[in-house]
């Protein structure tokens, strides 16, 4: 049998080695190291449908990422979805009348909050509701409309 | 057909009573615990010929589940021009799966049998009834530290088995295949998360660790002590590990990502 000073040596060896490979996974693999944490600020947004919108999608301005969806409420008295992003806060000069979006990345891909910035000189502070907003398109009703203005110009074409 | 009743009957009552020694062993380790602390040593002797032993195999399974991982991963992505994703599938199939999985069954082949035979000699050539004789609880002498190893070895070799698996899957698509590196990385980050993936499958890795190490311990404690008796226990422990991680990990699938 090995001394205790051999054996010592070789769990701590493998100890370290298992915690090496967690924190590999968990800062190279996984998403730990990208939570914005505590230094964001909350927006919010009111939008008529936000379609496969998710928990922790992308926040992009100019298609870079700024922040995440932190949740997504439905406000029984308006009917709308009320979504709350969070901001990193290095982007704490967006513009009071920018525009919310819901964009969708490529044809299938998941649906992500794109932020146009208007030119009012005051910024939104933490809080605050990001007023003017897109919803997302239904692929479904966008197909209906196509189908029903081609069927109406068909029939008045015969 | 009484006798295949009968029969029936005694297998249940037999299963039924094993089971009940098993547990009985649980609360007796658990009471061990305390003299354990005072003696670290033992625990790490037991890390020692549980953990460090079963390292190199678990690392290098890792590293060759992780290979081919990426080189099918990237025909079949490859054919919807969706390389990119080979990080994501690679690491997303590790640490939820076969990370937690393929390193419980490795466990209990390489260190679950031989606990089993190991505790099982001790009681076949009365080493266990000489240690009560000192007034040596064999249970927290024998058992408690090779418990406590036992369990905690597994979330070590499991991640372990899963960052190899990762940089295996690395080193087929990005150097030989030429996926793009960065998209490899990114990719993975942008859809691994820490709390649903990561820590689930650390989860997974304890509550295998827990079960194999148990079932180990059980087998060898209570094999009849002759040399048939031993070897059969040793089957039996390696059998039933399978077993047991493969079904509880559908149910831990089935509760964790659902």
């Amino acid at each position: 049998m090995q001394s205790n000073r051999t054996i010592e040596v070789m769990v701590g060896t493998f100890i370290l080695a298992g915690l090496v490979a967690l924190f590999f996974l968990a800062i190279r693999v996984s998403n730990f190291s990208g939570e914005l944490g505590s230094d964001s600020y909350p927006l919010t947004a009111r939008f008529d449908n936000v379609g496969g919108l998710t928990e922790r999608a992308k926040v992009t301005i100019a298609g870079v990422r700024v922040g995440r969806v932190e949740s997504i409420r439905f406000d029984p008295a308006t009917f709308e979805a009320v979504v709350t992003l969070r901001i990193d806060n290095r982007y704490n000069q967006i513009p009071d009348d920018t525009f919310a979006k819901i964009y969708t990345a490529g044809l299938l891909g998941e649906q992500y909050i794109g932020l146009d910035p208007g030119g009012s000189p005051f910024p939104l502070k933490p809080g605050e509701e990001v007023v003017y907003t897109q919803s997302a398109l239904v692929l479904e009703d966008m197909i209906s409309q196509f189908l029903f203005s081609k069927a109406e110009g068909g029939s008045s074409g015969f | 057909m009484v006798t295949m009743l009968a029969q029936l009957g005694r297998w249940g009552l037999n299963a039924v009573q094993r089971l009940g020694l098993a547990v009985l062993l649980l609360p007796a380790m658990a009471a061990g615990t305390v003299a354990l602390l005072r003696r670290p040593m033992l625990l790490l002797r037991q890390i020692f010929s549980i953990g460090v032993l079963t390292f190199s195999i678990v690392a290098v399974a890792g590293v060759f589940v992780g290979m081919v991982l990426g080189l099918q991963g990237y025909y079949i992505l490859a054919q919807f021009a969706a390389e990119e994703a080979l990080g994501v599938m690679v690491a997303a199939s590790l640490v939820r799966e076969l990370g937690p999985v393929v390193t419980a069954l490795l466990f209990a082949g390489r260190a679950g049998s031989a606990l089993t035979a190991e505790i099982g000699l001790m009681k076949a050539t009365e080493q266990l009834s000489g240690l009560e004789m000192m007034a040596v609880n064999p249970i927290y002498r024998v058992l408690t530290p090779r418990f406590w190893a036992g369990f905690l070895s597994m979330p070590l070799l499991a991640a372990v088995f899963s960052a190899l698996g990762v940089m295996g899957g690395w080193f087929v698509g990005v150097v030989l295949l030429g996926v793009d590196d960065g998209s490899y990385w990114t990719q993975m980050v942008l859809k691994i998360d820490f709390s649903d993936d990561i820590l689930n499958g650390v989860i997974k890795s304890v509550v295998f660790g827990f079960v194999c190490t148990w079932i180990a311990l059980y087998q060898g404690y209570h094999a009849i002590p002759t040399s048939a008796g031993v070897g059969q226990a040793t089957t039996r422990t390696v059998v039933l590990s399978s077993l047991v991680v493969l079904g509880l990990d559908f149910l831990l699938t089935a509760l964790m990502f659902g």
